[in-house]
């Protein structure tokens, strides 16, 4: 084990770990605003409640998501240096606009929405729901733009003299056609996720607290949940499948890494699983789909798929000796696990609807069991598919241009990088209990009484009060 | 103006705003356990920044993000060399910004007992911190030719650098308590206006120590200048404290820090890290830069969108401003 390892599985656990909480941001920050709107247009107090109700959950996850970005963006000066040294012309003018862009606009006016309740005139209290949940949503496009850059270089020359990748095109950077289609790809993912977590909750207490006066509002929930997750189900797998082929196009080794492939094929088929020897070179069983693979790369059932042997090769002759090769078990179960758990979340918002078709009201246990499951499973969908597409890169760390063990800090040394390592895993172990005892905590309680506030014993005059809500 | 200098500029703008800003946020932090007697109280003291302080983090995170744009080599040789300093910094603050969020999520005293920590802890660390890693910035770390950091932790630790992280804790706990005076009634009013006073003085004795040890390692005559205004600006703003006139004491304070941050930015260019071994370790505002083109594109959205970005922080600011007491909390 070297500083290089332990900062490559630093990076991974802080960044999966960040992004347990980013599609819930993304995902809630808009959902939460569209109940508030309903409860705007309708004065219908069941969406009020819910707004509250969501918005605390929301809340609860949104100072998680604030306070692991951080990391995120030192890490890359901390332990990446060299690959910051070598793309900073181009990588961090995305991070920065994303902050002047996106993060004051996210963080203000979840500030003002916050706290603004009965304080901010009723419209504007909206907007700023609205504004927060544009610069969250924004915020995806920058960092996504930085990330496609990685996997797909384009706008930039290498400077001769100095060896760095200067940036000749920021246009071209940012509609990089891998960040036009990773960003709807992620957000449709992060709608998913948000929608199950609806339907989780509301769900539990259509069942539990049957007959209670809002009984209403959380089948409404339930419902608005299920649709979220199925429109965005529908909406992952159609980015999905044309992201699966521009891959195909601009990183061939991570489609061939996908399937396992190693011999080119057409067509090639899919196969659902595989038993394999413990390197994953050689098959022992497995159930395929003829045609498939060719179809997922290509959009032709009889397309040619690169196989990794041949990749290799080709790679090898064009950058030097040496692999080129992913771990292929982990690009293999890895984008197999994001195709189930999404699907399987999918699935259970169909159950859902279902069970409470003509206004039924569903009673089964196994129902309410699959429903709490539910917000885990696309959660799980969104962190292999991160551990896929950045797997499945390596060992570049920018494709085709530098090589990830090129990009580490050469100042920081094991000892340094342990201790972070250590450091991070503890504290963000301990907080994940803790958030996820509050979610709970938060989520039973249910949603909270919207009667009209009793007029302020101590101020005579309403307007003078100058905190609707506090900490 | 070359491009490098503006970003230069654009880049000490960022880190004077965060430091005005998140500066009396560390402060109210800091003096949480100080002036907060009872619960309600400390709640009190919370909600002076509690719609505020995420704003006024991300003042940091474009900082670093200008840097890295702007200046790669700068962010690049700064961040993985001041390694373990940031790594506690980062610690810091996420558990203080958790704990903001979550404090009131529960009614245990316990509970409530151990987000205060965080909240003191993550602010004290960052505060004393932050000054340890610009005066080191400005007095030069040991760096070799390719500016690649090769010093220790130990080499972070001089008496220069930690006189400059008891500079900015007390300028941060000044600030603070100056804000607390503004944001607050009654008697939590009275107490941090008292004690503004009493840390301020203490203040003044180091923030002048320091500044002057400053100009002897680099010095320009702007520098100079910027030094004795951040000095009479601070002995304004006390004074004022003195007063009672709240306003203009967080006015003093503010201009103190902003002064004194110029102080060092002035003495440091055209250097961003100077190296103390090679002369051609160190890192300049042209040899650390970006490309011309990046740094056009860059000012374009800097010129663009600060100004909205000011125009909607300080509007919430607005929104907020009126005081708060004891009275003002309610019961859940």
């Amino acid at each position: 084990m070297d500083a290089l390892d332990v900062a490559r599985w630093q990076f991974g656990v802080t960044t999966v770990y960040h992004f347990l909480f980013v599609p819930l941001t993304i995902g809630l920050s808009v959902l939460v605003a569209i109940l508030q709107t309903l409860w705007h247009r309708s004065g219908n107090e069941r969406y009020l409640k819910l707004t509250k109700f969501y918005g605390k959950l929301f809340l609860i996850n949104f100072a998680m998501g604030v306070v692991t970005g951080i990391v995120q963006e030192f890490q890359f000066g901390m332990n990446w240096s060299d690959y910051s040294r070598f793309v900073g012309d181009i990588f961090g003018a995305p991070l920065a606009i994303e902050a002047l862009v996106a993060f004051f606009l996210e963080s203000t006016f979840i500030g003002l929405w916050i706290f603004g309740w009965d304080r901010l005139p009723k419209r504007l209290h909206l907007a700023a729901i609205w504004a927060a949940a544009i610069g969250t949503n924004l915020s995806a496009y920058f960092i996504l733009a930085a990330n496609s850059f990685m996997q797909n270089p384009v706008g930039y020359r290498i400077n001769p003299d100095t060896g760095r990748a200067e940036l000749t095109d920021f246009v071209a950077v940012l509609t990089n056609k891998v960040a036009l289609i990773t960003f709807p790809h992620t957000l449709a993912g992060s709608f998913l996720v948000a929608g199950s977590l609806i339907v989780a909750v509301g769900l539990w207490h259509v069942i539990r607290n049957r007959g209670s006066a809002d009984t209403g509002g959380y089948r409404f929930a339930t419902r608005f949940g299920s649709w979220v997750v199925l429109i965005s189900s529908a909406l992952v797998i159609l980015t999905g499948d044309i992201q699966g082929k521009i891959m195909t196009e601009v990183q061939p080794m991570k489609m061939a890494a996908a399937e396992g492939l190693y011999t080119t094929e057409s067509p090639a088929s899919f196969s659902v699983l595989t038993v394999g020897s413990l390197d994953g070179s050689r098959e022992l069983f497995a159930i395929k789909i003829p045609y498939l693979l060719s179809f997922l790369g290509t959009g032709d059932p009889n397309g040619t798929v690169q196989g990794i042997n041949d990749l290799q090769a080709q790679y090898a002759s064009q950058y030097g000796a040496g692999s080129y090769t992913p771990i292929i078990p982990v690009t293999y179960w890895s984008f197999r696990f994001m195709i189930a758990f999404g699907l399987a979340a999918a699935a259970i918002a169909l159950l859902v609807l279902w069970s409470q078709r003509k206004g039924r009201t569903p009673r089964s246990r196994w129902l309410l069991r699959a429903g709490l499951v539910m917000p885990v499973l696309p959660l799980l969908a969104n962190s292999f598919g991160w551990i896929f597409t950045e797997m499945g890169r390596q060992p570049w760390i920018v494709f085709g241009e530098m090589l990830t063990r090129n990009g580490v800090s050469r100042s920081v040394s094991l000892t340094e990088v342990l201790t972070s390592f250590t450091a991070f895993t503890l504290i963000y172990a301990t907080l994940a209990v803790i958030e996820f005892k509050l979610l709970v905590r938060y989520a039973k309680a249910g949603v909270p009484d919207v009667a009209p506030q009793p007029a302020d014993d101590d101020d005579t005059d309403d307007a003078e009060r100058p905190l609707a809500f506090a900490y | 103006m070359e491009l490098t200098t503006i970003w230069f500029l654009l880049v000490a703008v960022l880190f004077t705003g965060y430091f005005i800003l998140e500066g009396f946020d560390f402060g109210v932090g800091m003096l949480l356990p100080v002036l907060g007697r009872d619960d309600r109280e400390r709640r009190v003291l919370i909600n002076t920044i509690g719609p505020v302080w995420d704003g006024n983090e991300v003042w940091l995170i474009t900082a670093g993000g200008a840097m890295f744009a702007a200046f790669p080599e700068w962010y690049a040789t700064l961040f993985s060399g001041f390694y373990l300093p940031l790594l506690l910094i980062l610690l810091a603050l996420i558990a203080r910004g958790v704990a903001f969020e979550y404090r009131h999520k529960r009614a245990e005293a316990s509970w409530k007992r151990r987000w205060d920590q965080a909240i003191f802890f993550g602010s004290l660390i960052p505060a004393i911190l932050w000054g340890v890693a610009f005066a080191n910035i400005l007095r030069g770390v040991p760096l070799d030719a390719q500016h690649e950091y090769v010093g220790g932790l130990v080499d972070l630790l001089n008496p220069y650098a930690l006189l400059g992280g008891l500079t900015t804790l007390g300028l941060f706990l000044t600030h603070g308590a100056v804000f607390l005076a503004l944001k607050t009634t009654d008697d939590i009013r009275r107490r941090a206006g008292t004690l503004a006073v009493k840390l301020g003085v203490g203040t003044a004795v180091v923030a002048v120590a320091f500044l002057s040890w400053t100009l002897t390692i680099r010095s320009s005559a702007a520098a100079v200048v910027l030094a004795v205004a951040a000095a009479l600006a601070l002995l304004g703003g006390l004074a004022a404290a003195a007063a009672r006139r709240e306003g203009w004491a967080f006015t003093g304070t503010a201009l103190a820090i902003a002064l004194a941050v110029a102080t060092l930015f002035a003495a440091l260019f055209p250097n961003v890290l100077p190296s103390t071994l090679d002369a051609a370790g160190t890192l300049t505002a042209s040899n650390a830069a970006s490309t011309p083109y990046t740094l056009k594109i860059m000012t374009w959205v800097a010129v663009i969108f600060t100004p909205i970005v000011l125009a909607y922080q300080g509007w919430t600011y607005w929104v907020f401003r009126k005081r708060i007491g004891v009275r003002n909390i309610p019961q859940h």
